[in-house]
C-alpha cells in the first residue's frame, strides 16, 4: 500500500493540474466569446457574397473559363488550417485525418499551404510536402492574410502548376459542436452551388459591367478570399471551442482523482493511527 | 421626393452601412455610376473611388477600395473588401502614401510593379478626397 506522503504527494501534484486546466479553460471561454462575435458579424458578408457568386455562376453556365473548368493538372493544393498550440483534443488531429484518410489525396499530388504549426508538423512528419507556411495568420486572421494567400494560389493556378484546391477546415456549428470539413475551392463546381437557387432573384435577367468573363476575372479572387478569411475567422472559434472542451473534461477528470485520492488518503492514515494505538496498548499491557 | 431602395454596404468584418436612400453615386472599373431605384439589374466591379450615400435630406461620403456591386431593381448590395467612414480616415498618413505612390511612379525602375503603385495612388488619392468632404 502506498504510505501517505506519496499519495498526499500525488493529490498536490493532480490539484495543480487541475489549477492550469482551469485557468487555460477561462482564457479559452474569453477567447471563444470574442472569436464567436467576429465569425457572427463576418457571416452576413459571406453569405452575401455566397448568394451574389451563386447566381452569377448560374447565368454565366456556360461560359468558358479557366476557374469555372477542370485543369489537366494533377496537383492539388490543400488549405490547412490548425492552431498554433494543442491541448485542444482532437481539434488538429481530425483536420489532418482529413487529407490523410482522403482516398483521392495522392501523397505525391498534392501541396499542402499549411495555417498553423500542428496540421504542418503532422503532415510533414506523414511525408506531405509543404509548399507554404503561414504561423502566424491564425494568431490574429486578417482580410489581408487571406488576400496574399489566394493570391499566391491563384498565381500557380494560372501557370497549372496545380490543378484544383482544396480547403481543409474546421466549422464553427455552435460553442460544443464543431465539425472538421473539406472545401473544394477551384474550379468552381456549378452543380454544387446550384442547389441553393433561391428563386427571387432568378427573375431579373443580370447584366455584367465590365462583360462576364472579365467580371468573372475580378469576382472569384475574392470569392476565393472571402471563403479562406471566413474559414480563418471559423476555424479560431472551433480551436477555442474545442480547447475549451478538452480543459473542461480533463477539470472534471482530475476532481475525480483528487476525490478517489483524499480516499485512500483517509483511509491510509485512518490505518496508520490504529496501528500506532495497537503499539501503545501493546506495549503498555506487556509493562503492566 | 424620389423613390427610396435600400442600400447595404457590407465589410468582412461588419455591416458598414444599411438604409433607405434616394441615389448611390459609385465608381466601377467602367466608369462612375449613379443608382436610382428601378435600375437595370447589373453586377459590377468597383474601383476606388468615393461612394455618395444620397439620404432623404443628407449626403453621406466613404472611400470605397474594392469589391463589386450588385443592382437589383430595389435594391443594392456592395460587398466592400475596404471601405472607410471619411472619420476614419488617417490624413497625414493618406497623404504619406499618395507622395510615395508618385515617386515610385516616376522613378520607373524595372522593379516597380506599376499596376500596384497606381492603384495604391487611387487608394490614397480617394482617402483624401472622402477625408475632405
Amino acid at each position: 500500500m502506498a504510505s501517505m506522503r506519496d499519495i498526499k504527494r500525488r493529490k498536490t501534484s493532480v490539484q495543480s493540474t487541475q489549477q492550469i486546466t482551469k485557468a487555460m479553460k477561462l482564457v479559452s471561454t474569453v477567447k471563444l466569446q470574442r472569436a464567436k462575435t467576429a465569425a457572427e458579424r463576418s457571416k452576413v458578408y459571406f453569405n452575401a457574397m455566397y448568394d451574389t457568386v451563386s447566381s452569377m455562376l448560374a447565368k454565366a453556365g456556360n461560359i468558358d473559363h479557366p476557374y469555372l473548368k477542370e485543369s489537366e493538372s494533377e496537383k492539388k493544393a490543400v488549405i490547412v488550417i490548425t492552431s498554433n498550440r494543442g491541448l485542444a483534443g482532437g481539434y488538429n488531429s481530425n483536420v489532418v485525418k482529413l487529407i490523410t484518410n482522403n482516398e483521392d489525396m495522392n501523397k505525391d499530388d498534392v501541396a499542402i499551404y499549411a495555417i498553423g504549426k500542428k496540421g504542418r508538423d503532422t503532415l510533414a512528419r506523414k511525408g506531405y510536402a509543404i509548399k507554404g507556411e503561414y504561423d502566424e495568420v491564425i494568431n490574429a486572421p486578417l482580410y489581408a492574410d487571406a488576400h496574399a494567400l489566394c493570391q499566391e494560389l491563384l498565381e500557380s493556378y494560372s501557370n497549372g502548376e496545380i490543378g484544383e484546391i482544396y480547403l481543409a477546415y474546421t466549422e464553427f456549428k455552435n460553442t460544443v459542436s464543431q465539425v472538421p470539413k473539406m472545401l473544394k475551392l477551384l474550379p468552381v463546381s456549378i452543380d454544387e452551388i446550384e442547389i441553393k437557387q433561391d428563386s427571387s432573384k432568378e427573375k431579373a435577367l443580370m447584366n455584367f459591367e465590365p462583360n462576364e468573363e472579365d467580371a468573372l476575372d475580378l469576382i472569384v479572387p475574392k470569392y476565393v478570399t472571402s471563403i479562406i478569411y471566413g474559414a480563418l475567422i471559423e476555424a479560431v472559434a472551433s480551436e477555442n471551442g474545442a480547447r475549451m472542451q478538452a480543459m473542461d473534461s480533463a477539470t472534471s477528470n482530475a476532481e475525480e482523482m483528487i476525490q478517489t485520492l483524499e480516499l485512500s488518503y483517509n483511509r491510509a492514515r485512518q490505518g496508520h493511527i490504529t496501528q500506532e494505538l495497537t503499539e501503545i496498548i501493546g506495549g503498555a499491557e506487556a509493562l503492566s | 421626393m424620389a423613390d427610396t431602395f435600400t442600400l447595404k454596404i457590407i465589410a468582412p468584418d461588419r455591416e458598414f452601412y444599411e438604409g433607405d436612400v434616394e441615389m448611390v453615386e459609385l465608381r466601377t472599373t467602367e466608369g462612375e455610376i449613379g443608382v436610382y431605384k428601378g435600375h437595370i439589374p447589373l453586377t459590377a466591379v468597383i474601383a476606388p473611388g468615393i461612394v455618395r450615400i444620397h439620404e432623404p435630406g443628407e449626403v453621406k461620403y466613404a472611400a470605397l477600395h474594392s469589391g463589386f456591386v450588385e443592382i437589383l431593381q430595389d435594391s443594392v448590395t456592395i460587398l466592400a473588401e475596404v471601405v472607410e467612414w471619411p472619420e476614419e480616415i488617417d490624413v497625414n498618413r493618406a497623404e504619406e502614401a499618395k507622395v510615395r505612390a508618385e515617386r515610385r511612379l516616376t522613378e520607373h525602375d524595372s522593379a516597380t510593379n506599376i499596376p500596384r503603385a497606381e492603384l495604391a495612388l487611387k487608394r490614397a488619392i480617394a482617402r483624401i478626397e472622402a477625408s475632405h468632404k
